[in-house]
């Protein structure tokens, strides 16, 4: 028998993100949904709520921030919440279980549909963003250094919530009832598709503890110009707040993603 | 050489219920094993501690010389040896067959060529076909393909069969022989009585958590000395006679008719009416 060594995590985890774009890109659904959804949404919002919020701030700039968030958890979130029930229903887990592939080439893999997917989505709404919607992009490299992290950390806090919140659709075919209704209402409460600061102070308090509310507040900070940061709750971007909040989210994710996964559905 | 399974005084508890209590196993090198018993018996637990899967209360494993419990660096060598075909996966529509395996290949240290394995399992046409458009049967060949994509030494195979037309299955048969001639072990589980007679070595029968017998197929629950039934179409209708002499029997039954034996059968005991009387005790409680 020859010697070969078993080819490494990090090897079959390319691999499967590699398969898992391929397969994500053959399904319609899921490119419609994740992909086109979100720029259908940003066209509606854009051409309904034409008004200006202050000076040189319109409705659909502060739409196309919140936007860019959301495709942080979308990407992220809602496609692997969804997407690993219905993984764990169809014994594609189980049969990946029983093979030499370890469990973080599966995850690396999930990272890399994630990461794909999300810039995809935020090239996407940047590009109708400035052709349409007179979104301005920063010029000041600060801003984009905010922009970096914010997806970075953004996605890689996503991913892990969407790895950790897996375990609680009870079936594959249910995951998309669960988990779509989550994420709608964290946008209406996070300011996604209202301004933040016009919504009752419960529904602000309540959005604060979720990291979309910040992730939209951090992208504002990017794409809206400095003077704007007075209109927000604390009267200025809490940049730092932002950052460690949603570290946390992420921290947690991980640690609940590594105690609760499950590769089958059994006791 | 020393075995591939061993199982001693395995045991494995869901609450208070005992779903398997104290099996013993031993599976040699190159034999194609069936473990065969009702819905509930332990089988699927006892396959499914065998394969890692599930963790065991009490007793002692040993596959290809590991406990099947190992984890971490160890545990993905001793998988790369081993190849499992489970019940029924629906996944991964939209590649091809060919990307599938293709893609299975690359989690083993030696993978078989992709081609062959694709013509082995007898998809060769539909090699650059999606999955979806698969048939069950078709579907079935692949879950076998990826399963012994990594040349595995023992291949678990659980209810490979089912929803097969009978060609379907003869031509499984035949795939399940070629890969015992290159030296694979096999343990299958069935349903199908005459899939196990067809294609295992020994066979072993475990009913409410217990090892019944384990046997070859011909001998089991004493088949080979069992009574035959000879029947036949008499002047006052049909009848039949069991006895441990069928020849006797008919020779005076020749004597009777003047030329043919009207509507002569004789009939041994089948391995699925053997086996239905082995369990026939808890069939009876339901």
């Amino acid at each position: 028998m020859s010697q070969n060594k078993v080819p490494s995590a990090l090897t079959i985890g390319i691999a499967r993100g590699g398969l898992e774009l391929k397969q994500f890109m053959r399904q319609r659904e899921s490119v419609v949904f994740t992909l086109a959804f979100p720029i259908m949404l940003l066209g509606i919002f854009g051409s309904v709520f034409t008004n200006e919020l202050t000076d040189g701030v319109t409705f659909s700039q502060y739409f196309v921030a919140g936007m860019i968030a959301s495709g942080l958890v979308n990407t992220g979130f809602q496609q692997l919440a969804i997407m690993i029930p219905v993984e764990r229903d169809f014994g594609t887990l189980k049969r990946l279980r029983g093979t030499p592939m370890p469990a973080s080439s599966y995850f690396i893999g999930k990272v890399i549909v994630v990461f794909v997917t999300m810039l995809i989505q935020v090239l996407l709404l940047l590009i109708a963003g400035v052709l349409f919607f007179g979104v301005n992009l920063p010029t000041d490299p600060a801003k984009w250094f905010t922009f970096t992290w914010l997806i970075l950390l953004g996605s890689a806090a996503s991913t892990a919530l969407g790895i950790a919140f897996s375990v609680i659709p009870k079936s594959g075919r249910g995951a998309s009832a669960v988990v779509s209704p989550v994420v709608i209402v964290l946008q209406f409460f996070s300011g996604v598709f209202f301004v933040f600061t016009d919504l009752p102070g419960w529904m602000q308090q309540v959005a604060a503890i979720f990291p979309l509310k910040w992730m939209t507040q951090g992208m504002r900070s990017v794409f809206l110009p400095d003077s704007f940061a007075a209109r927000e709750v604390a009267g200025n971007w809490e940049t730092g707040r932002t950052f460690i909040i949603i570290l946390a989210w992420l921290i947690a994710g991980l640690f609940i993603s590594k105690r609760t996964f499950k590769w089958d559905d059994q006791r | 050489m020393s075995s591939v399974i061993s199982v001693r005084g395995l045991e494995k508890s869901y609450g208070s219920t005992r779903a398997v209590a104290g099996i013993d196993i031993t599976i040699e090198t190159g034999e194609i094993f069936a473990l065969l018993g009702p819905n509930g018996a332990g089988k699927t637990t006892t396959v499914e501690i065998l394969e890692g899967f599930r963790m065991r209360d009490g007793g002692d494993v040993s596959v290809l010389g590991t406990d099947p419990a190992i984890k971490g660096e160890a545990g993905r060598k001793w998988r790369n040896r081993i190849g499992i075909v489970l019940q029924s996966t629906s996944d991964a529509g939209d590649l091809s067959v060919q990307e599938t395996i293709a893609h299975f290949a690359k989690y083993y240290a030696n993978p078989r060529d992709v081609d062959e394995v694709v013509a082995a399992v007898g998809l060769a046409e539909k090699s650059k076909e999606l999955i979806r458009t698969l048939s069950g049967g078709q579907r079935r060949r692949l879950d076998v393909a990826l399963g012994i994509i990594g040349s595995p030494e023992l291949l678990f195979l659980d209810e490979p069969t089912t929803g097969f037309d009978p060609k379907a299955r003869r031509a499984f048969w035949a795939l399940i022989e070629d890969l015992q001639k290159t030296g694979t072990t096999i343990l299958l589980t069935t349903h199908y009585l005459d899939e196990a007679e067809a294609l295992a070595d020994r066979v072993g029968v475990i009913s409410q958590g217990r090892i019944i017998e384990i046997s070859t197929p011909a001998l089991l629950g004493g088949r080979a000395t069992s009574l035959a039934t000879v029947s036949w179409l008499s002047a006052v209708g049909p009848k039949s006679e069991k006895t441990d002499n069928p020849t006797a029997l008919i020779g005076k039954l020749s004597a009777d008719f003047p030329g043919e034996i009207p509507e002569l059968t004789v009939k041994r005991a089948s391995l699925e009416d053997i086996y239905l009387e082995m369990i026939g005790g808890e069939d009876e409680s339901k």
